[in-house]
C-alpha cells in the first residue's frame, strides 16, 4: 500500500498523471462545452425564426455556464501543472488567443442579454454573436492543436524567457486549417446530436440532417489529417534528456526532427490505435444512431469520438506538449515543462477530491434539467427564459 | 530590455481589464448572499413577496453576472498572453490557487447558477434554497482563492528560487494558504462586496419608495439591505484597519506611500489627514496631521516608530547591493559552476535576488551596475505617492459615509418611518456609485501600491511581460477598450431598463406596471404559472 502510494506520488508518475489530467479536462471540455460551441455554430441555421432560435438557446442555456468552466479550469490547470506551456503557448498564439477570447466573451452576454429586449435587430445581432462565440473557438482550438504536430517557432534565452518568432498567419497553414475543420466538424456533430436529443419537430429534423453532414465532413477531414500526418509531417524525437525526475528545465535535452517520429508509439504500443479507431467508429455510430432516431446513444457515440480524437493527439505527441520548430531543443515535454514535485502533489490531492464531486453535482444538475424544450414552453415563460 | 512604452501599455491593459472585471465581481459577491438571505426568509415564512424579491433581484444579478463571467475569462488567460515571463517565473506557486479556484469554487457557482434561474419548478423549495446558497458559497470561495493568489504577490511566502529551473518554486503550500495578507485581504474584499450588494438593493428600493410604487416589495428589500449593509460596512472598515496592520509588517513602502510619510516618524507616529504630496521634492505640502493615530493603526502601539520613504529607499539600496551578490552567484551558476555553496546562496529566502533584478531596467550587466544606477533603482522601489495618498483617502471617506448611511437607514427602518424620511431615500439613491468607486480605489491602493513589483521583492514588473511587439499589445488593448466599452453600455442600458421596470418585469401580474393592486395584499395564488421552463 505504501509502495503504491510512493509510486503514485513519485515525480515521474505525477508528471504522467498530470498529462492525463489535462487530457481529461480537455475531453471534459469537449464533451460538455463542446456541444454548446456546436449548438452556437448551428443556431442561425437550424432556427428559422425567433421562437425556434429561443428553443435552441434554451436547450443549452441553463447548463452552458457550468460547462464553460471545463475550459477555464483547463487554463488554470495548465498554469499550475505546466507553467512553461501556459507561458509559451498563450503568448506565442497571442493574436489567435485574443481573438478567441473576444469570441468567447460574446457568449455569456449573448445568452443572457439576447431575449431581454424584443427588438428583432437586437436579437438577430446576438444570434450571430453566439454563432461567432461557438464557431471561432471551435476552429481556433483545432488550428492550435494542428500546429503542435508541426511545431511552432519559439526558443528560450538563458533566463528561460520565451520568445515566439512566428506570426498569426503562420498558424493558418494548410495542415493547421485542416485540423481546425476536424475540430469544428466534430463539435458541430456533437452539438447537433444534442439538439436532436433535446428538441422536437422541425428543429429536431434539421438537427438530424446536421449530424449526418457534420459526421461526413469530420470523417473525411480526420482521415485526411491522419494520412497527411503519416506522409507529409516530420515528427520530433527526444534524443537525450536529463531524465524523468530531473528538474523542469527545457534546455537540458536534445531533440531531433525526423519522418515517422509521430508514429513511433503506435508501433511500440499497438493498443494506442484504439484512440483513432474510436474517433472514426464513434462518428459512424453517432451518425447511424441519429438516423435511427436514437439520439441518446448517438450522443454517447459522439462523445467517444471527441475522446478518441483528443487521445489520438495526446498519444501521438507524447512526451511532447509543445515542440519548437525553430529550436527543437527548446521544445516542451512532460518531463521538463511541469511544476515542481511539491506543486504537482498538492494539485493531485485537490483534483482527486474535487473532480468526482464536480462530476457528481454536474450530473445532478443535468438530471434536474433533462427533457425537451418546445416552442410552447417558450411562449409560456416568455419573460423568464433566455 | 523592453521599452518603457511596451511595459506601460501592458500594464494599462492589465489595469483596465482588472478594474473592469472588478466592476462586476463585488456585486456578484454581495448580491448572491442577499439572494440567499431573501430566499431563506421566503422558505421560512412562505410569503410569495420574498420569492418575487429573489427572482427580481436575481434578474439584475444575472445581467451583472454575465459580464462578470465574460471579463473573468480574460483574467484567467492574460497572465499567459501578456505576462509570460511572470507566468513562467512564478507559475509553480501562483498557478495553484488559480486552478483550485476553478475546481473548488467557479465550477460550483457556474453549475448551479443555471438551476438558480431555471430550476424554480423543477426543485423543491429547500432544494432551490440550497442551490442559491451554493451559488453564494461558490462566488465567495472564488474570491478566497483569487485573493490567496493575489496575497502571495503582495507577500510572497512559502517559496524560493530554484537555480535548476530558473524560477521560483513552492516550498510550503500551507504558508501560501495561511498567508496573513491573503486572509485579511479576503475578508476585507468580500465585505466590500457585501456592501456593494447592499447599496445596490438599498438605492434601487429607495427609488421605488420615492416613486411610491411596489411599496411592500421595496420596503422589505430596503430593510434587508439596510441591516446587511450596516453589518458589512462595519466589517469592511474594521478589516480594512486590520489590513493596515498587516501591511505595516510586510509592505512598509506601500504603507509609507499611502501616508506620504517621507521621513521616519518617531513613535507614536502621526496620521496625515490631508496634504499635497510632492513626489519630486519628497515632501507633503500643507499637511494636516492627527497625532498618535498612525502608530496605533500600523503597529498597535505607541512606542514603535514607522519608517519613512527616504529611509526605506536607503534600506532598499543596501538590499539591491546584497541582491547583486546573489546575482553574481547566478551568473556563475549559469557558467556551469553548480556547487553547493552557490546553491545555498541562490535558494536562501532572503538573498534579495529580486532587488538585483530591478537594475535590469538600467543595465543588462547587473553585476557591474554603477552607483548611480543602483540609486535610481532604489528610488524606483517607491511608487508615485500622490495617487496612492488620494485613492486611499477617498476610499476611506466613502466607507465612512456609507457606514453613516446604512446606520441611519437601519435606524429609521427599525422605527418604521423610513418612507417619511425622503431626504434619506434620496441620499441612498445618490450614493449608489460609491461602493464601486471605493472598490476600484481599493484596487488601485493595493496593486498600484505594489509597484515596481509584480511579486513584492521578487520580480519587477518591467521584467514580467511577454516578449511581444508594441503593435500586438496595442491591438489587444484597443480591442479590449472598444469591446468592453460597448458591453458596459449595453449592460447599463439593460440594468437601468429592468431596474425601472421593477418587479413588474417578472410578469406575475401583481406589480405596478401590470396594474397590480398588490402593494401590500397577498395574492390568492402565490405560485404563478410563468416560471415553467
Amino acid at each position: 500500500m505504501t509502495d503504491l502510494l510512493a509510486f503514485l506520488l513519485s515525480y515521474e508518475t505525477l508528471r504522467v498523471i498530470w498529462w492525463l489530467f489535462v487530457g481529461i479536462l480537455l475531453i471534459g471540455f469537449a464533451i460538455t462545452d463542446g456541444f454548446d460551441l456546436g449548438v452556437g455554430t448551428l443556431l442561425p441555421f437550424l432556427g428559422r425564426n425567433d421562437e425556434e432560435r429561443r428553443v435552441i438557446i434554451n436547450v443549452v442555456g441553463p447548463t452552458w455556464e457550468g460547462n464553460q468552466v471545463w475550459f477555464i479550469l483547463g487554463g488554470g490547470a495548465i498554469f499550475a501543472a505546466w507553467p512553461a506551456v501556459y507561458a509559451t503557448a498563450f503568448s506565442g498564439f497571442f493574436v489567435a488567443l485574443i481573438l478567441t477570447l473576444f469570441a468567447l466573451i460574446l457568449r455569456p452576454v449573448g445568452f443572457d442579454y439576447r431575449s431581454k429586449l424584443p427588438d428583432p435587430r437586437w436579437r438577430h445581432f446576438w444570434d450571430w454573436g453566439l454563432f461567432i462565440g461557438g464557431a471561432v473557438p471551435a476552429l481556433v482550438f483545432g488550428v492550435a492543436f494542428g500546429n503542435l504536430f508541426l511545431g511552432v517557432p519559439f526558443h528560450f534565452d538563458n533566463d528561460l524567457r520565451v520568445e515566439y518568432t512566428g506570426s498569426f498567419f503562420g498558424l493558418l497553414n494548410p495542415f493547421g486549417l485542416l485540423s481546425g475543420i476536424v475540430s469544428l466538424a466534430m463539435l458541430v456533430m456533437h452539438g447537433a446530436i444534442y439538439l436532436q436529443l433535446r428538441t422536437e419537430g422541425n428543429i429536431q429534423q434539421r438537427a438530424q440532417h446536421a449530424v449526418a453532414r457534420a459526421a461526413q465532413v469530420f470523417l473525411g477531414a480526420f482521415a485526411l489529417a491522419g494520412l497527411w500526418l503519416i506522409i507529409g509531417v516530420d515528427g520530433y524525437r527526444l534524443e537525450h534528456f536529463a531524465g524523468v525526475t530531473a528538474p523542469s528545465n527545457p534546455l537540458n535535452k536534445t531533440v531531433v526532427r525526423e519522418g515517422w517520429a509521430w508514429l513511433a508509439h503506435y508501433g511500440q504500443h499497438p493498443w494506442m490505435l484504439l484512440a483513432p479507431i474510436a474517433g472514426f467508429a464513434g462518428a459512424v455510430l453517432a451518425w447511424r444512431c441519429s438516423q435511427r432516431q436514437q439520439p441518446g446513444r448517438g450522443f454517447i457515440a459522439s462523445a467517444l469520438t471527441l475522446a478518441g480524437v483528443i487521445l489520438t493527439a495526446g498519444f501521438t505527441l507524447f512526451p511532447f506538449i509543445l515542440p519548437s520548430s525553430s529550436d527543437p531543443n527548446s521544445s516542451l515535454t512532460v518531463w521538463d515543462a511541469t511544476s515542481s514535485h511539491l506543486t504537482l502533489k498538492w494539485m493531485f490531492g485537490v483534483t482527486v477530491i474535487f473532480l468526482p464531486i464536480i462530476l457528481l453535482y454536474t450530473s445532478w444538475v443535468f438530471s434536474k434539467l433533462r427533457g425537451t424544450v418546445t416552442v410552447a414552453q417558450i411562449h409560456a415563460a416568455d419573460k423568464t427564459l433566455y | 530590455m523592453m521599452s518603457e512604452t511596451f511595459i506601460e501599455l501592458s500594464r494599462l491593459q492589465f489595469a483596465m481589464t482588472a478594474l473592469y472585471h472588478f466592476l462586476f465581481v463585488p456585486l456578484t459577491l454581495g448580491l448572491s448572499f442577499l439572494l440567499a438571505i431573501m430566499e431563506s426568509v421566503y422558505v421560512m415564512t412562505g410569503k410569495p413577496v420574498y420569492k418575487d424579491m429573489v427572482r427580481f433581484w436575481g434578474k439584475l444579478f444575472g445581467i451583472n453576472f454575465a459580464l462578470g463571467v465574460a471579463t473573468g475569462i480574460t483574467m484567467e488567460f492574460q497572465f499567459g498572453t501578456n505576462w509570460a515571463y511572470y507566468s513562467h517565473y512564478v507559475g509553480d506557486i501562483f498557478g495553484t490557487p488559480l486552478a483550485i479556484e476553478g475546481l473548488m469554487a467557479f465550477f460550483l457557482e457556474s453549475t448551479f447558477i443555471g438551476l438558480f434561474f431555471f430550476g424554480w419548478d423543477r426543485l423543491s423549495k429547500t432544494q432551490h434554497l440550497t442551490v442559491t446558497w451554493l451559488v453564494a458559497l461558490g462566488s465567495n470561495l472564488s474570491a478566497l482563492w483569487i485573493l490567496i493568489a493575489n496575497g502571495w504577490m503582495q507577500n510572497p511566502v512559502g517559496s524560493a528560487f530554484n537555480p535548476d529551473t530558473m524560477r521560483m518554486e513552492m516550498t510550503s503550500f500551507s504558508a501560501m494558504l495561511f498567508n496573513p495578507v491573503a486572509q485579511v485581504k479576503f475578508v476585507h474584499t468580500v465585505s466590500a462586496g457585501y456592501v456593494t450588494g447592499a447599496m445596490f438593493v438599498l438605492a434601487i428600493s429607495a427609488w421605488y419608495l420615492l416613486k411610491r410604487r411596489d411599496r411592500a416589495f421595496a420596503h422589505r428589500s430596503f430593510a434587508i439591505a439596510a441591516a446587511f449593509g450596516l453589518a458589512s460596512c462595519l466589517s469592511v472598515i474594521t478589516l480594512g484597519d486590520e489590513s493596515g496592520y498587516e501591511l505595516g509588517d510586510v509592505q512598509k513602502v506601500k504603507l509609507a506611500a499611502i501616508e506620504a510619510m517621507w521621513e521616519t516618524e518617531p513613535a507614536p507616529a502621526a496620521f496625515t489627514l490631508f496634504g499635497f504630496p510632492n513626489d519630486a521634492a519628497m515632501i507633503t505640502e500643507h499637511a494636516v496631521q492627527i497625532p498618535y493615530l498612525m502608530g496605533l493603526i500600523a503597529t498597535r502601539s505607541l512606542d514603535q516608530p514607522i519608517m519613512g520613504l527616504k529611509e526605506l529607499i536607503a534600506e532598499n539600496e543596501t538590499r539591491i547591493r546584497r541582491g547583486m551578490t546573489a546575482y553574481t552567484a547566478l551568473e556563475q551558476w549559469r557558467a556551469g559552476n553548480h556547487s553547493d555553496a552557490l546553491r545555498t546562496i541562490l535558494t536562501a529566502p532572503y538573498n534579495d535576488l529580486g532587488y538585483a533584478l530591478l537594475l535590469k531596467k538600467y543595465t543588462p550587466n547587473v553585476t557591474t551596475a554603477s552607483d548611480e544606477q543602483i540609486r535610481q533603482a532604489a528610488r524606483d522601489t517607491v511608487p508615485r505617492v500622490a495617487p496612492l495618498f488620494w485613492s486611499f483617502r477617498l476610499m476611506v471617506a466613502f466607507g465612512f459615509w456609507m457606514l453613516l448611511l446604512f446606520g441611519l437607514a437601519f435606524y429609521y427602518c427599525a422605527q418604521r418611518v423610513i418612507e417619511h424620511k425622503r431626504w434619506l431615500l434620496w441620499l441612498a439613491l445618490l450614493s449608489l456609485p460609491l461602493p464601486w468607486l471605493s472598490a476600484e480605489l481599493g484596487w488601485v491602493v493595493a496593486e498600484y501600491g505594489r509597484q515596481p513589483w509584480t511579486v513584492s521583492g521578487m520580480l519587477p514588473t518591467h521584467l514580467s511581460a511577454s516578449t511581444l511587439s508594441i503593435a500586438q499589445v496595442a491591438f489587444s488593448l484597443s480591442g479590449f477598450v472598444l469591446f468592453y466599452s460597448a458591453l458596459l453600455i449595453v449592460e447599463l442600458f439593460l440594468m437601468i431598463k429592468y431596474a425601472r421596470l421593477g418587479p413588474s418585469s417578472l410578469g406575475t401580474g401583481r406589480y405596478h406596471f401590470e396594474g397590480g393592486a398588490a402593494l401590500t395584499a397577498q395574492p390568492a395564488a402565490p405560485h404563478s404559472a410563468t416560471t415553467q421552463p
